[in-house]
């Protein structure tokens, strides 16, 4: 108990990976906390790779997390950019109403 | 002992701040919980011994990607109460996902095991304490990662030029510098010498004819004026 292994860091990571799927679930109509969901998701598999990466002493997994913290990085400006100009043509952010492209 | 303790307690406020992320009334709440959750995942990251990952998380996450959010959520001028109506319909749906998910992820928790020749298959094994954790990282990320990491900047330059294509607009009656008739002008402009503390009007300099500039700029300001309060 009082020693850290890997399962505590899996554990907090599967922990963070739920909250992330549920609060998708949970704010279904706002894009920006949504967003923040997807942030949460890939902060725990952050904290995965970290985890994998102490336990096995390979810096592979830290440098992956650094590529994906990158691409969190991007995917958080163009996701924000979209819903700037969703919300300048609609006046709201509502998920549900996205349906102009009919995909 | 210590390092457990601090563990368990970082463990527990990023959860509870993840949890708060979810399912605060507030969006701008949420912006600010996700920022004490980066710092707590951060002092994870320092906890397992990846140093340069815990300040790359603190200066990228809450630096830059949680303050773009706050911006974000505070720039748009949104009904919350409106987007909060479902909330109660989709927790029970959420929370059988994520229920089924975390049921899931906890078998796979308590079954697996490293493979014998784990240690044989590394990478780029840790050089150990003989270098920072910085340092190491450097000489494989700029050898034998070099093309991932040249292609992460190029991801980042199509964000970057995305973004701003995105969200970048042309304002109808707003007054713009023309760069190039700018530079091409020619002739209507000349070098005077002019003794200190002479007017132009005492030396009889030609000004060039204005073309009709206050009117315009009086009907711009008004239509700026417009245009501004109709966007917020």
């Amino acid at each position: 108990m009082l020693t850290i292994g890997l399962a505590h860091y899996l554990t907090i990571g599967a922990i963070l990976l739920v909250l992330g799927v549920f609060g998708i679930f949970l704010n279904r109509k706002n894009v920006i906390v949504i967003l923040m969901s997807v942030e949460l998701i890939l902060l725990s598999v952050n904290l995965n790779f970290v985890a994998f990466s102490a336990w096995l002493d390979d810096l592979t997994g830290q440098i992956f997390a650094m590529f994906v913290l990158t691409v969190a990085a991007a995917e958080a400006a163009i996701g924000l950019a979209v819903v700037v100009i969703y919300f300048r043509n609609r006046g709201s952010i509502e998920v549900e109403g996205i349906s102009t492209l009919k995909g | 002992m210590i390092a457990a303790l601090a563990f368990y307690l970082f463990a527990a406020i990023l959860i509870a701040s993840a949890v708060m992320v979810v399912t605060a009334r507030n969006p701008v709440h949420s912006v600010l919980f996700l920022i004490l959750a980066f710092f707590n995942a951060a002092a994870l990251f320092l906890i397992a011994g990846a140093e340069f990952l815990a300040m790359i998380l603190v200066i990228v996450y809450v630096g830059a990607v949680a303050v773009l959010f706050l911006f974000v959520v505070m720039m748009l001028d949104i009904d919350f109460a409106r987007l909060r109506e479902g909330f109660q319909r989709y927790a029970p749906v959420g929370a059988v996902v994520g229920g089924i998910l975390f049921l899931e992820l906890v078998l796979v928790l308590g079954s697996w095991t490293f493979a014998d020749q784990a240690d044989d298959l590394r990478l780029s094994p840790n050089p150990g304490a003989t270098v920072t954790n910085a340092e190491a990282i450097g000489r494989i990320l700029y050898t034998d990662y070099v093309y991932l990491f040249q292609a992460s900047g190029l991801i980042l330059l199509v964000a970057m030029i995305g973004a701003i294509v995105l969200t970048h607009r042309e304002r109808p009656g707003t007054r713009r510098q023309n760069i190039a008739a700018q530079v091409s002008r020619s002739g209507s402009i000349s070098m005077e010498k002019v003794p200190t503390g002479a007017g132009i009007k005492t030396l009889g300099i030609r000004r060039p004819p204005e073309p009709e500039a206050e009117a315009p700029k009086v009907t711009h300001d008004a239509g700026h004026g417009r245009g501004h309060g109709g966007h917020h």
